[in-house]
């Protein structure tokens, strides 16, 4: 591993595939690494591999948009490494395992495009096997062709409609839909509809698809108050309360979702400074318009940032490009404004849309801080909404100190399914914001790798101390 | 903000395991107690700590502190007892006895004769055996086979020290204490009463102060006349996820929790206030870890951590007195959980006493480096 | 319980689950290939052996940890099938030892 890259870029989704091919039309170099086998990120999952028209045709025209950055990031000349998971950036470079090797990569820039994750859903009963995002049974339907007959959709938020419209199409059964969207958003969110229609299209396609499902004769129940899951080894009964009181359905897949959260684990593992925001609930890395951290190093694009969706990560990859190329002195200021403008201008009448659609599926607070004692928070150590508040009750003052009482946030996950419910639940128990609560402090490594990895083995062990000595610094 | 906090007879500055073992004991002996502590990003010395409840070793330069560790040691099974039933809180104290892992033979004899001349000053006895590469590979059938022996202590132990200061906190505020964390002390007086201690929002009053912040007493001591030769000292520690058991006795920079995994690290650095890990100091430890017990290899490291120790200039701990007989007291330690019994036990005596007896504390008197300055 | 959505011809991949041999449907994890032949749990917990099986497919939630040619902790979901593959549940906390499972 020799020679310094001017720009790594961690994900392989459209914001990571976007920035790759505008920094390479502007001459720098840059490798990009991926966990996954194949590019795509989690929205254009599956993108590079041979298409099948009927499959195309559930999904919808949206997937066809991701190909086009595929293409141009498929011949722009960056070396792509995918099956590599990046357990350690810094000021100087990365540290990454890919197939039983490790490696260090020495970069004068880091794009962190890493993308987001579902929010959590941590009702009582929600680690039983059958229950499972749906992200995950869109990844399932998409990768594998595999779907569920009579499955329970639970949730809000366009992913979930869209999941099951795709199923809708692909000729699936549904056993019924839980919105748990509340009624009482309508109100504020309609006060955002008039940014939200500057892009007609998305409210367009979200009526259409919502139409269609109501239309469809699926059982939908809306203004869900509460859910809970039970079963003796997997998932057999959803209990649920709306205004028709306590109802529940027998059912052995379920697929949740509430809205999607920045991954904030890598940006956290650099100490760079991080922002609660209120309208999306959620933590964020604290950016420029241009994707600039509170590091000089370091960028992030896509919804590792915020979230935006997948046009506003194509542009926000282009954007960080840019800036970059600029501050790496490959590109002039003037050429940088003219560049760039159409694209911050671009972007913002993309995320017109957002600040409508996160009022409209805002969840309620029961549905992000358990109101139930039984109610797993951390699923890798099992830890309860009750054990986290008895260590409230004993004066944990934040999610640090809240880790090393209940081993909460301890796990393999390292948080990502229990950070934001703690900073909620911690907030709410002790009356404080969010911002004042913290959230646990994320070190490396990044993601959980061997001891042997970072001793810096290779699978073959001949090659082991040439290797050891060459990676050592 | 409304009517002044009550005096109490003590104030307890940080809410790390040696504050709380002292507000936990004072507590425990009727007095008034106020623990005042940070917040939840703090340098928490606590929080770093591998967990080990160590004897052997310690003391080389001063027979007093191998003593002083020899005593709290033994009387670590009943204080988690105590704790146990005081909190609920099992804070998982083992005493297997530990190897100290020796990777070379003359490593291996230059430890047992600095050992056996500890034991040669102290007065208070604990056995230790040297034990060689073939007679470990019995004892700790996942030893590495490039290891070349240990020196043995039945007395040492480990318990989980994250645990030890939920529990004492608990028990603190079961005797009576009041813990306000979120409440860094910024000035520190001698007034008629006793101290007066300013935080952000408010002052408060006691009869006596007892230091205990750690790092932070360096900028507090000086302002009751007192001093704390203290600097940071870093170790970076890695924990992998739960593996099965494979390690009953503790290790000098290995062990395995009860609930599986693995915590390692043995690294010194001056680093200043940097609780960041370096990889080359992440790759020695770990290859030494993997020298050691191979078989971790294949375990995967969920998190890593620079711990700073708080190092006095001879690794001794400082137990002092304000000038005159005076109404503050600092205590400054790197062990806090090996000495968490005495913390609790006989120092809590002596303050409340009100004097920390020459015979006993001299030995521990900052008055020793500027002996070694002169 | 996870279907094929049409019978495709991708054709199958002959594996060993818990000892025995199956035919799976080829797929581009090995998370999709286990739960279209009905395996479950995947895993059951350290601390209080509960069943757990995939939940977010994606590799964050490391609920879909299995022992793979005796290699404990692997998530399914990042992990590509492979004709001849031995998997099995991985039950509780890993075993690390050189050998693999036989302690």
């Amino acid at each position: 591993m020799s020679g310094t890259v001017d720009l790594a870029i961690i994900g392989a989704g459209p914001a990571g595939m976007s920035a790759a091919y505008h920094a390479r039309t502007h001459g720098l170099s840059v490798v990009l690494l991926d966990e996954q086998p194949t590019p795509g990120g989690q929205v254009y999952r599956g993108i590079a591999t041979a298409r099948d028209p009927r499959l195309d045709a559930i999904l919808g025209k949206d997937y066809a948009f991701g190909e086009e950055i595929y293409r141009r990031f498929a011949a722009c000349g960056a070396d792509y490494r995918p099956g590599s998971t990046v357990w350690r950036i810094g000021a100087e470079g990365l540290s990454l395992i890919s197939t039983g090797r490790s490696d260090d990569l020495l970069a004068r820039r880091t794009l962190v495009a890493t993308g987001a994750m579902e929010r959590p859903f941590p009702a009582k009963g929600w680690t039983l096997p059958g229950v499972m995002t749906a992200g995950a049974a869109q990844i399932l339907l998409k990768t594998s062709r595999l779907v569920a007959e009579d499955a329970v959709f639970i949730g809000c938020g366009p992913l979930l409609y869209l999941v099951a419209y795709q199923y809708l199409k692909a000729g699936v059964a549904i056993r019924a839909i839980l919105d748990t969207a509340p009624r009482e958003n309508l109100l504020p969110a309609a006060a955002c509809l008039p940014g939200a229609l500057r892009q007609p299209g998305y409210i367009a396609k979200g009526l259409r698809m919502i139409a269609a499902l109501r239309l469809s004769g699926i059982r939908i129940h809306r203004n869900i108050r509460s859910v809970s899951f039970s079963g003796k080894d997997r998932l057999d009964t959803v209990h649920w309360r709306d205004k028709a009181g306590e109802q529940t359905l027998e059912c052995t897949e379920a697929f949740v979702h509430q809205g999607v959260i920045p991954n904030v684990n890598m940006t956290m593992s650099t100490g760079c400074r991080h922002v609660w925001d209120e309208g999306q609930l959620c933590w964020r890395p604290e950016l420029d318009a241009f994707g600039r951290t509170s590091h000089e190093w370091l960028m992030v694009a896509g919804d590792g940032g915020g979230i935006g969706g997948a046009r506003s990560a194509a542009l926000s990859g282009a954007i960080a490009a840019l800036a970059a190329a600029r501050d790496l002195g490959r590109l002039d200021a003037g050429a940088f404004e003219s560049e760039s403008a159409p694209l911050l201008a671009a972007r913002r009448r993309d995320l017109a849309v957002r600040p409508f659609l996160d009022r409209l599926y805002r969840p309620l607070p029961g549905f992000r801080v358990p109101e139930d004692e039984e109610a797993v928070i951390c699923r890798c150590e099992e830890v309860t909404c009750g054990d986290v508040a008895r260590a409230v009750g004993e004066g944990c003052p934040g999610p640090n100190q809240l880790k090393s009482f209940t081993r909460a946030g301890m796990g393999p996950c390292q948080g990502r399914l229990c950070g934001h419910t703690v900073t909620e639940t911690i907030a709410r128990l002790s009356g404080r914001a969010p911002q004042e609560v913290g959230y646990y402090r994320i070190r490396t490594p990044i993601k959980p790798v061997t001891v042997g990895d970072i001793a810096g083995r290779t699978e073959n062990a001949e090659q082991g101390a040439e290797h050891e000595q060459a990676a050592a610094h | 903000m409304g009517a002044r906090h009550p005096f109490s007879d003590f104030v307890v500055i940080g809410g790390g395991i040696v504050g709380a073992s002292v507000a936990y004991g004072l507590a425990k002996a009727g007095e008034k107690v106020l623990l005042l502590d940070e917040g939840d990003i703090a340098f928490r010395a606590a929080r770093g700590n591998f967990g080990n409840v160590w004897v052997q070793g310690k003391g080389a330069t001063s027979p007093a502190y191998a003593d002083l560790t020899r005593e709290a040691a033994n009387r670590w099974g009943e204080f988690a007892a105590a704790l146990q039933d005081e909190t609920g809180v099992d804070v998982h104290f083992r005493r297997p006895g530990a190897f100290y892992i020796c990777f070379s033979e003359e490593e291996l004899q230059r430890r047992s004769r600095m050992m056996a001349s500890i034991g040669e000053r102290a007065t208070v006895r604990s056995d230790f055996e040297t034990v060689g590469a073939e007679e470990l590979r019995r004892r700790l059938p996942e030893i590495g086979p490039e290891i070349a022996g240990a020196t043995y202590c039945p007395d040492d132990g480990t318990a989980n020290p994250l645990f030890l200061l939920r529990a004492l906190i608990k028990a603190a505020v079961a005797y009576g204490a009041t813990y306000l964390p979120r409440h860094e002390v910024t000035g520190l007086r001698i007034d008629g009463e006793g101290v007066s201690v300013e935080t952000e929002e408010e002052t408060y009053h006691a009869g006596r102060a007892v230091l205990a912040a750690g790092l932070g007493n360096s900028r507090l001591a000086p302002q009751l006349g007192m001093v704390a030769p203290v600097r940071p000292v870093r170790g970076q520690i890695m924990v992998t996820e739960k593996v099965r058991n494979f390690l009953d006795f503790g290790t000098n920079f290995i062990r395995q929790t009860i609930e599986g995994g693995c915590l390692f690290g043995e690294s010194s650095e001056e680093a200043g206030l940097d609780e960041g890990t370096t990889l080359p100091v992440l790759r020695e430890t770990a290859r030494r870890a993997v020298t050691a017990f191979p078989l971790l290899r294949n375990a995967r490291v969920v998190r890593a951590w620079g711990a700073l120790r708080i190092m006095t200039p001879d690794g001794v701990p400082v137990y002092q007195q304000s000038p005159g007989a005076g109404s503050a007291f600092l205590v400054t330690v790197h062990s806090g959980v090996t000495l968490a019994p005495f913390h609790a036990g006989d120092l809590v005596e002596a303050l409340r006493q009100g004097r920390l007896h020459p015979n006993e504390y001299q030995p521990f008197s900052p008055e020793r480096f500027d002996v070694q300055a002169a | 319980m996870f279907r094929p959505l049409d019978v495709t011809g991708d054709g199958a991949v002959s594996i060993e689950v818990e000892g025995q041999s199956r035919l799976v449907p080829m797929a581009p994890n090995l998370a999709a290939a286990l739960l279209s032949a009905g395996f479950s749990p995947f895993r059951t917990t350290p601390a209080g052996a509960a069943p757990r099986q995939p939940y977010c497919m994606m590799g964050v939630c490391f609920d879909c940890l299995v022992e793979i040619d005796g290699v404990p902790n692997r998530q399914a979901c990042l992990e590509s099938l492979r004709e001849g593959m031995r998997v099995r549940r991985q039950r509780g906390a890993a075993d690390i030892g050189e050998k693999g499972g036989t302690r």
